[in-house]
């Protein structure tokens, strides 16, 4: 069958966009309250305030004039990411894996000379990549030296984990594997597989690619049977100490695993996508309840990653 | 009070009082529900302008009287700070406003409301007039208008038959030497007119101008038609100069019939008549909406009908977009089709009005894609967001005015009217488009693209629907039923139709 009855999905406890907007982000998430995750700057910002972990910020380009002088800027560094502060979507965000001959190399292997930096970095400013146009600052982040751990189920880009981390509450998670397909960038709608985590354990629990359950990596043909992300605890506390730095009740955490200094934060979304119930084979709205139905909400992180691993672990 | 009831309880009012009020207007007041119950009433509205030069002001102008196959239901002056009269000094009927003292822009407003057809047929007046004197003329347009004279006698019977050859002759495309010599290079219908008025005379036949007024809905800042009357025995006979068709079009309005002016300033300049026309509802066996009028039924007198015609005119399409709106909510919340910009399609679905639906289709594919193309060129050009938007909008009317050029050409008249797009709104649409292109891929851009023409579409269907149409002008205050209604939408929590698809598989296993 096509589609399926309102009443099947209801069942299964997935949650709808509508009744997401209504019932948790415009009740959990104060407006005010979202420069700090649609701005990347002052996510990068509060985040050294509350010790959370995170890429290191290698530069920022406010002005049009400072374009021209992003050679000296990026002379030093061999990769780096160029991210829009207030990017929608993933838009606009640029990785250079390392230099050759004099010109940047993107991570599928194409070549961009200065020029088409500066073009970039240029268009970020005048707000091509930013929500309804506003302009915008351009930030240089180091490139995440991700842990080989994942190498054998990655083709191109950097794999991440999103959590959706509700009062502070781990919910649910799921690791975004780039492929060819999706140009290396994790969206699951440009062709990235989902990987459904157990949040006990940080075991793969299922697999989807463009919505529909898949066995092994279609670039890589390894089985996710074996998969398990380590340092989940960290990972998880990682996460659910978010809450306390941006305040947003309904919040997605994106975290990447860096070889030496382990899990880092790599960007928050306050409206986070609904595709992880589809990685996960399971629904939101039963856990988001749960959660609600806490008569005492606990006001430790340690607490609320140990109820979280009590209660939403297959 | 939770936002949720609130929401509810205001929707609920809003609902009850848009109904209430609607219920009302046609049980009490007999408004009909079905456009089909209804008898055209054409409201027509003469807004006369003229600059005022700070001394006593006489206006003076002429009226309809008994329009023939027309009935005439009510009349209206309206001129605040002017005395109001009749003016008796010519034999037509004309109305006359006077102040002592005026400065500036003045306007005056003549409303008259009439319906086709009359119960009783009124005999022309028939006075004889006395015999025309013949034209003063140069000696080559009179050797040209002789000839015309003879020619056209041999070929006729009567003066109406006279009349009826002459302005055939003068209308053809290519006219005789002694027309085209009369007409000399300028061959606008007021010359023909000039002409066919200058060659009756000529032949001791008496004739006269007539203006009068096209009964077509919705228009603004027209202009009097121009007739020729004939007199024939004992009754004129009017003919249009243009078409040389004998008796009173349809869907006309005799306005002025001889005499003078049309109208007459003392004490002002610059002065300017146009007119606007509405057709609006009236039930076929009762007057109701003038008769409750006069009875002052607030409803009625507070509501748009109180209005100037020609903020009626605009008010009838602006009516129309919350319809558009509601389709937009539908389309969004309920099926969750991605459109590219929220309230992109009731603008192309308004546009679309004008155009009709192909070709408006056709219009916006063409401009679209070669936006995309023009556009994907000036990416490379390293252009600051404002300026390559500015570009795009340029390249937009510049595309238009092409097709424009090409199908008026090429002799496709519907293609000209490309100008009702908005063309900000199709700049940014090639903008949105082309950065979806480049970063989600063309799928992307069909499934919004798409989309949007989908919902423009869906727009235009319930825009232009007969039914909706009548209701939304006629019951604005069905517009509040519909404000509760999107109020209570934006609450809606349930899935999407296209959620139902989207998480299919989560459902089977």
């Amino acid at each position: 069958m096509f589609f399926t009855w309102p009443s099947k999905i209801r069942a299964k406890g997935i949650l709808g966009m509508n009744k997401r907007n209504v019932s948790y982000i415009s009740r959990y998430n104060p407006r005010h309250l979202y420069p700090y995750v649609d701005n990347k700057l002052k996510t990068k910002i509060v985040a050294e305030k509350y010790n959370v972990a995170t890429t290191k910020l290698l530069g920022v380009v406010e002005y049009q004039y400072q374009v021209r002088e992003l050679g000296r800027i990026l002379e030093p560094y061999q990769g780096f990411a160029i991210k829009p502060a207030q990017g929608s979507g993933g838009k606009g965000i640029l990785v250079i894996s390392g230099k050759r001959n004099g010109l940047f190399v993107k991570t599928s292997g194409e070549e961009l000379s200065l020029n088409d930096v500066m073009r970039h970095v240029s268009n970020t400013l005048s707000g091509l990549h930013s929500l309804g146009g506003k302009p915008d600052v351009s930030m240089i982040e180091s490139l995440v030296n991700f842990a080989p751990v994942f190498d054998n189920y990655s083709y191109e880009g950097v794999p991440d984990i999103r959590m959706i981390v509700f009062k502070g509450y781990p919910v649910m998670a799921m690791l975004r594997l780039s492929t060819h397909a999706s140009d290396g960038k994790a969206n699951l709608h440009q062709g990235a597989v989902g990987v459904g985590l157990d949040l006990g354990t940080g075991k793969a629990l299922l697999a989807v690619q463009k919505g529909r359950p898949i066995h092994k990596h279609p670039d890589t043909g390894f089985g996710f049977d074996s998969l398990q992300v380590p340092d989940w605890e960290v990972i998880l506390h990682l996460a659910s100490s978010c809450y306390e730095m941006t305040g947003l009740g309904y919040l997605g955490a994106d975290i990447v695993l860096d070889k030496e200094v382990g899990p880092l934060l790599l960007e928050l979304n306050a409206r986070p996508g609904l595709a992880i119930q589809v990685a996960n084979g399971i629904g939101l709205v039963p856990r988001l309840k749960k959660v609600e139905g806490i008569q005492k909400p606990h006001t430790s992180v340690e607490e609320r990653v140990s109820f979280s691993k009590a209660h939403f672990s297959m | 009070m939770s936002s949720k009831v609130q929401v509810y309880l205001f929707a609920f009012i809003l609902i009850f009082i848009g109904i209430g009020l609607t219920i009302y207007k046609n049980s009490v007041l007999e408004f009909p529900l079905l456009p089909g119950e209804r008898r055209a009433l054409w409201t027509v509205e003469a807004k006369i302008e003229f600059q005022a030069k700070d001394e006593p002001v006489i206006v003076s102008f002429a009226l309809p009287h008994n329009p023939p196959k027309m009935t005439v239901l009510d009349e209206d002056f309206t001129s605040s700070g002017y005395g109001f009269g009749w003016d008796n000094n010519t034999q037509q009927r004309r109305a006359q406003w006077a102040t002592r003292n005026a400065t500036g822009r003045q306007v005056l407003y003549y409303k008259l409301q009439v319906y086709e057809g009359t119960r009783h047929q009124q005999e022309i007046e028939a006075t004889p007039p006395p015999e025309p004197s013949p034209p003063e003329l140069e000696s080559a347009q009179k050797t040209a208008i002789n000839n015309l004279v003879n020619f056209v006698y041999q070929r006729s019977a009567s003066p109406s038959t006279f009349a009826a050859e002459l302005m055939r002759l003068i209308n053809e495309p290519r006219p005789m030497e002694d027309i085209s010599l009369l007409l000399g290079n300028k061959n606008t219908s007021s010359r023909k007119v000039k002409v066919a008025l200058d060659t009756l005379a000529q032949a001791k036949i008496p004739a006269r101008i007539a203006r009068g007024l096209f009964l077509e809905d919705g228009r603004r800042n027209q202009k009097l038609t121009t007739l020729i009357e004939v007199f024939e025995n004992d009754h004129w006979v009017i003919f249009d100069p243009l078409t040389a068709e004998r008796g009173i079009p349809n869907h006309f309005v005799l306005w002025q019939r001889g005499g003078k002016s049309l109208l007459d300033v003392e004490g002002g300049e610059n002065s300017n008549v146009s007119f606007s026309i509405i057709e609006s509802t009236q039930p076929a066996n009762s007057r109701t909406l003038v008769e409750k009028a006069n009875a002052k039924a607030a409803l009625v007198d507070f509501s748009i009908y109180s209005l100037p015609i020609e903020q009626q005119n605009i008010f009838k399409s602006i009516l129309l977009v919350p319809i558009g709106a509601l389709i937009v909510v539908l389309m969004r919340i309920i099926v969750g089709i991605r459109t590219s910009g929220t309230f992109m399609p009731i603008l192309i679905a308004i546009a679309f009005i004008e155009t009709s639906l192909v070709t408006g289709l056709a219009i916006f594919l063409i401009i679209v894609s070669i936006g995309l193309f023009i556009r994907y060129y000036l990416s490379h050009l390293n252009l600051l967001l404002v300026a390559r938007i500015s570009a795009v909008v340029i390249v937009v009317i510049g595309i238009m005015a092409g097709m424009s050029i090409l199908s008026y050409k090429l002799g496709f008249s519907e293609v000209m009217k490309v100008t009702f797009f908005p063309m900000i709104i199709l700049a940014w649409t090639i903008e949105r488009m082309s950065i979806l292109w480049e970063e989600e891929g063309p799928k992307e851009v069909f499934i919004q693209g798409g989309g949007s023409l989908l919902v423009a579409t869906l727009a235009y269907l319930s825009m232009t629907n007969t039914y909706i149409e009548h209701l939304t002008f006629n019951f604005p205050e069905l517009l509040l039923a519909l404000l509760g209604g999107i109020l209570m939408l934006g609450q809606y929590t349930g899935y999407r139709l296209t959620e139902l698809r989207r998480f299919q598989p989560l459902a089977e296993n």
